[in-house]
């Protein structure tokens, strides 16, 4: 797992929702299906609604991974 | 002028105002769900009829303001044309609220389909001890209060866990907002305290691998909430309703023990606290 390659990071600390997700949408736009995005989160409101914000929208999340007081995330453009 | 009686007219939605002769219009409005051409005749019939504007009530309706009694008819007239009719006061069956439901990434129910189907069955039907209020919503999250209601419907979910999938991320454990799931990273284990669950359905909806699936949909029952001078909140008189006939079933039977065992001018919770939530629910069940 730790093989993959993210084509794109978002670096999402400090970022509240729904700006969060709103980023992370925009971003997943610009790029083409199958590219893989890594993305970075803090704890609480975030963590809660990111992931299911993406899995509603059909992306593949490959990864969740804790770090700390943070959380990355390995999403995969569907 | 002609004679006419107040109390009789309550029933369809006239509010008396202070104001000689002026009544403000209840509609009956279903979940706060307005159809655009509706609000288009609702905004002419404000500039015909009364001062320009509407009113939004607390429990999602609408009322129209200072409407003169004698063009009551006329304007009761053109509410028809686009299939708005006069809403409920006094001891009736009132107005259902509802929250968006499944158009709500949150809500678990069809909150508005469920209360289209309670409104044309219980909507306005009199003769109970006092008025009587149905909220629904779609999840946990309880957006409409149904703690705040006579009778609260909220949706809620059962889940399965399937191990094969699980990649024991922890997102599950994260998101859970009552610490139901513990996460085992190094041995592989998760711990579910089902006690603790109350089915928000966010592990669900968030788990990566679809390790937490949906099992079964359903409804936690409230009863005997009220705001006003002395206002309590609702009771979980029942956890975990199956299916929308049991509910419906539920429904009628706590009108019944209402127009059985209430005392005229009493609230549904007055009714709760002197007869017994136990007695209620045996009634119930």
């Amino acid at each position: 797992m730790n093989a993959i390659k993210p084509r794109e990071t978002l670096n999402l600390e400090k970022v509240a929702c729904p700006n969060s997700f709103v980023r992370t949408k925009l971003k997943l736009e610009e790029m083409e299906q199958g590219q893989v995005l890594e993305v970075i989160l803090d704890d609480g409101e975030p963590i809660k609604n990111v992931p299911r914000a993406v899995k509603e929208e059909g992306h593949e999340i490959m990864k969740v991974e804790k770090l700390d007081n943070k959380w990355r995330l390995l999403i995969k453009k569907a | 002028m002609a004679e006419y009686n107040i109390k009789e007219l309550k029933s369809g939605g006239l509010m008396k105002q202070k104001e000689k002769d002026l009544f403000s219009l209840r509609l009956r409005v279903v979940g706060g769900y307005v159809k655009s051409e509706q609000l288009v005749i609702l905004s002419e019939i404000a500039n015909k009829y009364g001062k320009g504007y509407i009113h939004l009530t607390t429990r999602q309706g609408v009322e129209i303001p200072n409407i003169n009694f004698k063009d009551f008819e006329k304007v009761r007239k053109e509410l028809a044309e686009v299939e708005l009719e006069m809403g409920a006061c006094g001891q009736r069956v009132r107005t259902v609220t509802a929250c968006q439901g499944k158009e709500c990434s949150h809500g678990l129910i069809d909150c508005l389909f469920l209360a289209r189907e309670i409104d044309k069955k219980f909507f306005g039907i009199g003769g109970y001890p006092h008025k009587f209020k149905i909220g629904i919503t779609g999840c946990p999250n309880a957006c409409i209060k149904p703690q705040e209601n006579d009778l609260g419907i909220m949706g809620r979910l059962k889940k399965r866990f399937v191990k094969e999938n699980c990649d024991y991320c922890g997102l599950c454990a994260q998101v859970c907002p009552v610490g139901a799931i513990e996460v085992d990273k190094d041995n592989e284990k998760i711990i579910f305290h089902e006690d603790k669950c109350i089915g928000c359905g966010d592990c669900v909806y968030s788990c990566p691998t679809n390790a937490w699936q949906k099992r079964q949909e359903g409804y936690t029952i409230f009863v005997g909430g009220k705001m006003g001078k002395f206002p309590k909140l609702g009771i979980r008189a029942f956890d975990f309703v199956e299916t929308k006939e049991e509910v419906f079933k539920i429904i009628e039977k706590t009108l019944q023990f209402y127009k059985e065992f209430g005392k005229q001018g009493e609230r549904f919770r007055d009714t709760l606290d002197r007869v017994g939530l136990d007695n209620y629910k045996e009634y119930v069940r």
